[in-house]
């Protein structure tokens, strides 16, 4: 027990404590909660119609300013700016303007500064993002939005993004997890049973692009197969296709399925390899001598046998396709960007650290869902890893 | 052959002596500073113009560490406590963001040097370079450039052409995001440029945007960073593409391309050193600022890639290209003869509308 120790604690330091925030920060945002405590209680006063009262405006004018002051304004307005565009400059703005207001009636102050004041529907949005707790992420990463009386309702259709990006991600991974199987098994055969010499040739010829790095090989496909790359100009000087009908087989969905099916096919080859070779040779020629075809003997006596192999392959390959990331990104173009790139832009770029940890943990239920359900139909204890 | 040895051993202990001494000389001054910059010939022509000369100004070494925009880091940096970069290069909008976010110090337009003769730094610096957080230094713009080579007869000249591809056609490269194309779109679709931010505001602006650039979405290759359009016209993988004028430029002339800049619809944009907040070397950044800032740091900057100095006074000091010798003024996006059809990009609006607009843009693009 004492030995492990080490390493449970680097576990729980570098794996759990980092899934458990995520997983918090998706459900709990507290800056605005924290900024406008005033506002947001005289706000829970307001029935939601028409105007709140002047208590409201006064609590917004003094912790706006506040907020200022620590400079916490900034990521108020932009939580607030994510309910309702336009919204951030009317804050920040109202805030700096509010220093040369020196008393009431706050209403009138700020309805002349700007109009969003007398908007019912920018108190809501206030009221939405200070709640502490919030499944808004989660809405928000299935193509969801709350309604101002609380009711859910899809997204306009123009900015619906993440579902279909969600099943297309599922989607690409289960045809590389195939394309990995069909192009794996017969290397992985071919190496199991070849003579020990010849067979360590093929071994290498696996290993060494694994241990190649990622970023080599991605970039290598674009020197492949871009339009005045080297397939395309090889298919241009035997005459199959014109100069100017040359294909595009980067920077797409058929860019993003090449490279990670070739990044990926090493593991689906290792686990077939090593459970196809404790596989007795003898079996398929008892099979053989009991007076099966080739076929029946392949799909009675030696399918069945590399089941465990198949199984840990594509369970690997899967649940690493999903979670991809840098290949879609360099030549996936527009149309081959899975949802890892969506984390990445919302981790990055937009600085919506929720909605990544909630299309994140989206993410995770799906591969937990997923080992389940290969746990129930085929059994964990029967993958190998060899 | 003995003399040899001990003539070795002594050059070998005095070199031991000088780097000690280097050491220590450093150690006292405790001076090193990290600045970020965008890599590429950017970077190399800040390094020249500002960077090098200031560690050799004032004995303090800046490590040039380079990124690819955005605040993400900086936030990490100012949230967890541990900040390791001092000055950062970024754009307006994102100053202006980070500032209201308290990840930016300070910066007073009074902390900045005078012009050469004397101007104060507010009067000097043209309007908008300067902000709470931020000291102007460049204005770049993107455009959009084609390869002479691959038209015979004109070449596109407006904004339109770029949408036009029964007159041009073939691939266009355009940067994968909502900021620039939108406004492009407006612009070729007949919109004047002082219109355009207002036409955006709207509805239905938006969707006319979105609507002009269905028409030429099936032609266009997306790019990410700002070296990819240059390799790309290059390469023959499109005829025209939307890029960094500098960019440009560079392979103008150092390259010998036969690239051509079409500046009818060009956006400016305008980038300020910044400095992070809670470093604890804020004094020596806000000397690397001063430094950088001066008009003959932005001038020199501007005699090594074609982006526009932030204040007037620079403007006449940058006369010809350090490596070539070509003449400067016609090739930064601020010369008269290129300003006719441009649009300052309205970098408050895009704070506000970002977040939806990308989502939006996004869900167009998977279409």
């Amino acid at each position: 027990m004492g030995l492990v120790l080490p390493l449970l604690v680097f576990l729980g330091v570098t794996f759990l404590a980092p899934l458990a925030t995520m997983l918090l920060r998706s459900v709990h945002d507290p800056v605005v909660a924290d900024a406008l405590p005033a506002t947001l209680a005289a706000l829970r006063e307001w029935e939601g119609e028409g105007l709140p009262p002047e208590a409201v405006y006064e609590a917004a004018a003094r912790e706006l300013g506040s907020a200022r002051e620590a400079r916490t304004l900034g990521q108020v307005a932009g939580r607030v700016n994510r309910l309702q565009s336009g919204l951030r400059s009317v804050l920040t703005r109202t805030a700096r303007d509010l220093d040369d207001v020196a008393g009431g009636p706050w209403r009138e102050a700020m309805a002349g500064m700007d109009s969003a004041w007398v908007d019912p529907g920018t108190w809501h949005a206030i009221r939405a993002a200070g709640e502490r707790f919030t499944a808004r992420h989660y809405l928000n990463a299935v193509d969801m939005r709350r309604l101002p009386d609380g009711s859910v309702a899809p997204q306009p259709e123009e900015r619906r993004i993440y579902l279909p990006l969600l099943w297309r991600t599922l989607l690409v991974s289960l045809a590389i997890t195939v394309f990995c199987l069909i192009l794996g098994y017969p290397i992985a055969h071919l190496i199991a049973h070849a003579p020990p010499r010849r067979g360590n040739l093929l071994l290498a010829l696996v290993l060494v692009p694994f241990w190649t790095s990622l970023l080599v090989r991605t970039t290598s496909w674009i020197v492949l197969l871009q339009t005045q790359g080297v397939i395309n100009d090889i298919l241009v000087a035997i005459g199959l296709v014109g100069d100017d009908g040359r294909l595009s087989m980067v920077y797409n969905m058929t860019g993003t399925l090449v490279a990670m099916t070739h990044v990926l096919l090493p593991f689906m080859v290792l686990p077939l390899y090593s459970v196809m070779r404790s596989i007795p040779p003898l079996h398929m020629r008892a099979a053989a001598s009991m007076g099966a075809t080739p076929a029946q003997a392949f799909r009675r006596v030696y399918w069945p046998q590399t089941l465990p192999g198949v199984g840990a392959g594509s369970l690997l390959v899967f649940i690493l396709a999903i979670g991809y990331y840098i290949t879609p990104a360099l030549v996936g173009g527009s149309s081959g960007q899975l949802i890892s790139n969506m984390v990445a832009y919302h981790m990055q770029t937009s600085l919506n650290w929720g909605l990544a940890a909630a299309l994140g943990a989206l993410l995770l239920v799906g591969v937990l869902v997923l080992y389940l359900l290969y746990d129930r139909l085929v059994g964990v204890e029967r993958m190998s890893l060899g | 052959m003995r003399t040899d040895r001990a003539a070795a051993a002594a050059a070998r202990a005095s070199t031991c002596t000088a780097l000690l001494a280097a050491c220590f000389a450093t150690q006292a001054a405790a001076q090193s500073i990290t600045a970020v910059s965008y890599g590429g010939s950017y970077q190399k022509a800040s390094t020249e113009a500002w960077f090098e000369p200031f560690a050799a100004a004032t004995g303090i070494r800046v490590d040039v560490e380079d990124f690819t925009g955005g605040l993400a880091q900086i936030r990490a940096q100012v949230e967890v406590g541990n900040v390791y970069w001092d000055v950062v290069d970024l754009n307006v909008s994102d100053v202006t963001l980070a500032c209201d976010e308290g990840l930016l110090e300070y910066i007073d337009a009074e902390m900045l040097p005078p012009g050469p003769d004397g101007t104060p730094a507010a009067e000097d610096f043209a309007p908008g370079t300067l902000s709470d957080c931020g000291a102007g230094v460049v204005v770049w713009s993107t455009i959009y450039a084609f390869d002479a080579s691959r038209f015979q007869g004109a070449g596109p000249e407006t904004i339109a052409d770029f949408f036009d591809l029964e007159k041009f056609p073939g691939r266009r490269g355009m940067r994968r995001v909502p900021m620039f194309n939108l406004e492009f779109a407006l612009m070729a679709d007949n919109v004047p440029a002082e219109e355009v931010y207002g036409l955006l505001d709207t509805p239905e602006g938006l969707d006319r945007a979105f609507r002009k650039l269905d028409t030429i979405k099936d032609h266009v290759v997306w790019w990410e960073a700002g070296a990819q359009p240059p390799q790309m016209l290059a390469d023959g993988e499109v005829v025209m593409s939307t890029a960094y004028n500098g960019r440009i430029f560079n392979a103008q002339v150092l390259e010998d391309q036969p690239f051509a800049i079409v500046w009818d619809g060009q956006l400016l944009d305008i980038n300020q050193l910044a400095i992070v907040a809670g470093t604890p070397r804020v004094e020596e950044a806000m000397r690397l600022v001063s430094f950088a800032s001066t008009a003959e740091a932005l001038a020199a900057l501007g005699r090594r890639i074609s982006y526009g100095p932030a204040r007037a006074s620079a403007a006449p000091l940058i006369t010809t290209h350090l490596e070539t010798g070509v003449e400067m003024g016609p090739h930064l996006p601020t010369h008269p003869s290129n300003m006719t059809g441009a649009l300052w990009r309205d970098w408050a609006w895009w704070v506000d509308n970002q977040d939806v607009l990308n989502e939006r843009f996004s869900a167009w693009l998977a279409r």
